[in-house]
């Protein structure tokens, strides 16, 4: 009997079979759930139940607030990784473990701490409300607990890449007469922008689906507040199925920026 | 008076250096690994920060830690040049040669002109709108010249250019880079531990060894004549280090006598040098003289040339072995193998003794 | 392939003991409520008040909101009693053939107005919550005390401008409690049980819309008898006795 012979290439050596084993596990783990949703979905009424006013205007909040967060993100965060990654300091590695804590403290906690800082009684809220700022309740609070819980994804991803990329195109810049601001507009970030394009895509999913800082923080109401995941919770209590239908809604999308973000051109070198 | 003139320490790197170079020369820096050259570029780059020191390019001083003046990098006038070409990958060729002009505040347009005129300077017009990751390591070389000198550097700073090209690549960089520097007078410092580098492209030499300078001068006068170990080794030549105790002879450490060449007074410090050339090998110590028997026990045999060098085992004192450079038919005829005892004859004539440097190995 | 096997039985076994263990013991005197969150402290009274009458019996307890209970039971979860916040999520769970018998009306609850202790806005009515400038907190429509708290503003003609909606009345008192809002609607359960932390304002309004609380045996009990106890304790003048206490109406 002839085996069948597969084509040429790499042979795995350590990847032994079994090991598919817990893999599939895992998988199945994760897709075992979506299927469950996909199943219960009442397709009749799908378009209707996410075409409401109400899902609408939660869908389009969720976009808008997620990338006013990505964006806060981006331009607090580029700049902390940056010092993270190149800077030299006492207490840096303190630095760095603080900026880690939003990603293991629950997002509920998370919207406490802000309540206490922003709120109207506030550390910060009361001197705001002076000045007539109010935070509480508004859809700028929104931002603020997704940038709170967003910004390690950012960060991290971007420190990462920038450790890899290494100061050597830095300092060939410099020794050619680019001043510390042109090094890092024309060699430093350009080399590292698919780290900053995956951390902000990841900043972006996370602001998409966070729901315990926002609760607890901003509140609730429709078109202000009450982004998708709020109104999911609100639909779970009456509308079994437009919680279903919504929970779908947020998940397609949460996959296409996933899918999105896997593609080639922001896995390449550097 | 102009030129490059460096006096700095750096304690976290080991390193001590005291060298100066005049308007237009070529001073090729040579030494072991982790001896400190790589280090002395970054500091006069401005990319490192000595503990102590004054550095001065062109009449500017660029460092001195007793006023506190530190000019950054991008302010020097320093062009470097390492081992990797390291081209911007995000930019075309044409676009990494324009760089410094445009940091400068050239237009686009006329930056891009520039870059030109200095890519055919370094026979690389056709490669303009490639990317770096489509060209040779040869290549990539070229064009990193071009994108430093298009800088228009006071000072070129080369750190090993030519060790990651290979054999068929790097001699035709050497030509470029010996029609640049030598025929255009630039000034530069080029780091290297190939003797063919220094001997192609520098007017002068040092030694670096331990973070220190031990030696330096004319390329002919320090490979002809080495003072240190490690100059000696890359010369080829003999080195055996010693006092004088008689006219003529000189003592080694432990003991042994060589007789030379060379009218130095008793006690004085010096060195005997000779070339592997001058040596026989013999398998039974001969007893004619005036001749000069070292017994050596061989480490390796390396083909040479047509002939056979015969390298033995480090000295004593830990200096390198000596080297003696015989046929290939003698080497058969002996039946030498390492691990195996000869003695090294050497004619007087043959040795020549010289003072030591003060603080040479 | 024989890893493969291993693996599977292994996962096989551990999911049958999970089954086996999550099963509710069928032995004499065991009860599973479910209940309304807004009966957590009442019911738990009374549930130590029905182990004291029978001794060996034993009261547990799921609270949560009215329609998550709903949809637990009709996924299948097994228990003996459920008491719900409203008429409407009984309704459902009636139709969905999960109740044995008739429900019965054990209490009532009210709205009433909730500001925090000290405060500089006059509340002394209704209509007081739209004064411009105030930031008040209600519950989201869906929600028990939402409805009951848009039948107020259609009887009373007030339309409020809440600058949130919650989906918990918990949520609601939070946020009055720490001072983010000027006041809240909430009921007087609630209201009664944060105490000192509060202000309640009544306002005659409020005995127009009610919520009627009704409890019921469930079909899938496994203890009836238990069961009617339970049932019988809450609707009888012991239960009635710590509902009023906390704050709940005659049914």
């Amino acid at each position: 009997m002839r085996k069948t012979w597969r084509t040429g290439g790499i042979v795995e050596v350590g990847l032994p079979s079994w090991i598919y084993v817990p893999a599939l596990a895992g998988a199945l783990f994760i897709l075992a759930p979506l299927l469950a949703i996909l199943l219960k979905i009442d397709w009749a009424q799908f378009i209707s139940l996410i075409t409401s006013e109400s899902s609408l205007a939660a869908m389009a909040l969720s976009l808008k607030t997620a990338t006013a967060s990505t964006v806060v993100c981006v331009l607090v965060g580029a700049p902390m990784a940056l010092v993270l990654a190149r800077g030299n300091f006492p207490g840096l590695r303190a630095l760095r473990a603080l900026v880690l804590l939003p990603l293991v403290l629950p997002p509920v906690v998370g919207g406490i701490a802000l309540l206490y800082t922003f709120g109207r009684q506030g550390l910060l809220g009361h001197q705001l409300d002076v000045l007539g700022i109010q935070i509480a309740f508004s859809t700028t609070a929104v931002v603020l607990a997704q940038s709170f819980v967003s910004l390690p994804f950012l960060v991290i991803s971007l420190e990462g890449a920038l450790r890899s990329a290494g100061s050597g195109y830095d300092h060939i810049a410099a020794t050619l007469g680019a001043r510390p601001t042109t090094v890092l507009r024309t060699v430093t970030l350009p080399l590292v922008l698919p780290g900053l394009i995956s951390g902000a895509v990841l900043a972006f999913a996370r602001s998409l689906g966070e729901f315990g800082a926002t609760l607890t923080f901003a509140g609730s109401l429709q078109g202000v507040t009450r982004t998708l995941p709020l109104e999911i919770y609100l639909q779970r209590e009456t509308d079994a199925d437009a919680a279903v239908a919504l929970s779908l809604l947020l998940i397609v999308v949460a996959a296409l920026i996933v899918i999105a973000s896997a593609s080639r051109r922001l896995t390449g070198p550097l | 008076m102009s030129g490059v003139r460096v006096q700095t320490g750096l304690d976290q790197r080991g390193v001590e250096f005291d060298l100066n170079l005049d308007d237009g020369e070529v001073l090729a820096v040579l030494g072991p690994n982790g001896a400190g050259k790589s280090t002395l570029l970054l500091l006069i780059a401005g990319l490192l920060r000595p503990d102590r020191g004054r550095i001065e390019v062109g009449g500017t001083v660029v460092t001195d830690t007793r006023t506190g003046t530190s000019v950054p990098p991008h302010a020097r006038g320093v062009a470097m040049l390492s081992q990797q070409a390291m081209l911007f990958p995000h930019l075309s060729v044409i676009a990494n040669v324009a760089y410094a002009p445009r940091c400068q505040g050239q237009s686009r347009s006329a930056a891009r002109t520039i870059a030109q005129r200095w890519l055919e300077a370094v026979d690389a017009s056709h490669l303009a709108d490639r990317r770096p990751g489509q060209l040779s390591g040869g290549q990539s070389q070229r064009v990193a010249i071009a994108r430093a000198l298009a800088a228009e550097p006071r000072l070129l700073l080369l750190d090993e250019p030519m060790s990651a090209l290979d054999v068929t690549a790097a001699p035709a960089l050497r030509r470029l880079l010996r029609k640049i520097l030598r025929t255009e007078r630039r000034t530069a410092i080029i780091v290297t531990h190939d003797l063919i580098d220094a001997l192609a492209v520098a007017d002068k030499v040092a030694v670096v060894e331990n973070g220190r300078v031990v030696e330096h001068g004319p390329v002919r006068g320090v490979l002809s004549a080495p003072r240190s170990g490690f100059a000696a080794r890359i010369a080829g030549i003999n080195l055996i280090p010693g006092a004088i105790s008689g006219p003529g002879v000189i003592r080694t450490p432990w003991g042994a006598d060589i007789s030379g060449i060379g009218a130095l007074d008793p006690g004085v410090a010096a060195i005997a040098l000779f070339r592997p050339g001058a040596v026989a090998v013999h398998l039974d110590p001969p007893h004619a003289s005036p001749r000069n028997v070292i017994a050596v026990t061989i480490a390796e045999l390396d083909m040479h040339g047509i002939g056979v060098r015969v390298r033995g085992a480090d000295q004593p004192d830990g200096g390198t072995g000596l080297a003696a450079d015989i046929t290939a038919a003698s080497a058969a005829d002996l039946d030498l193998e390492p691990g195996k005892t000869v003695y090294f004859v050497v004619k007087a004539q043959e040795v020549e003794l010289h003072p030591a440097l003060s603080a040479a190995t | 392939m024989k890893p493969i096997v291993g693996v599977i039985a292994v996962t096989c076994v551990a999911a049958v003991a999970a089954g086996c263990s999550s099963s509710p013991q069928d032995t004499d005197g065991e009860v599973l409520v479910f209940a309304a969150a807004s009966l957590k402290s009442t019911f738990t009274e009374l549930g130590s008040q029905f182990e004291r009458d029978h001794p060996g019996s034993k009261v547990s307890f799921n609270f949560a909101g009215s329609s998550a209970l709903v949809a637990q039971l009709q996924q299948g979860a097994p228990a003996d009693v459920f008491a719900s916040a409203d008429n409407t999520n009984m309704a459902k769970a009636v139709n969905a053939g999960l109740v044995a018998g008739d429900p019965i009306d054990f209490a009532k609850n009210t709205l009433v107005i909730v500001t925090p202790p000290v405060t500089s806005w006059r509340i002394d009515s209704f209509a007081d919550l739209i004064q411009p400038g105030i930031q008040i907190v209600v519950c989201a429509p869906p929600v028990p005390c939402g409805s009951a708290t848009e039948e107020v503003e259609k009887a009373t003609g007030v339309t409020l401008t809440p600058v949130s909606e919650e989906s918990a009345v918990t949520d609601v008192l939070g946020k009055i409690t720490t001072g983010q809002a000027d006041a809240g609607l909430v009921y007087t359960t609630d209201a009664a049980a944060a105490g000192d932390t509060v202000t309640s304002i009544p306002f005659p309004e409020s005995s127009g819309v009610v919520n009627t609380y009704p409890i019921a045996v469930l079909d899938d009990s496994t203890n009836r008898a238990a069961a009617q106890d339970f049932v019988d304790l809450v609707s009888g003048p012991q239960g009635q006795k710590v509902l009023a206490a906390a704050g709940f109406a005659a049914p």
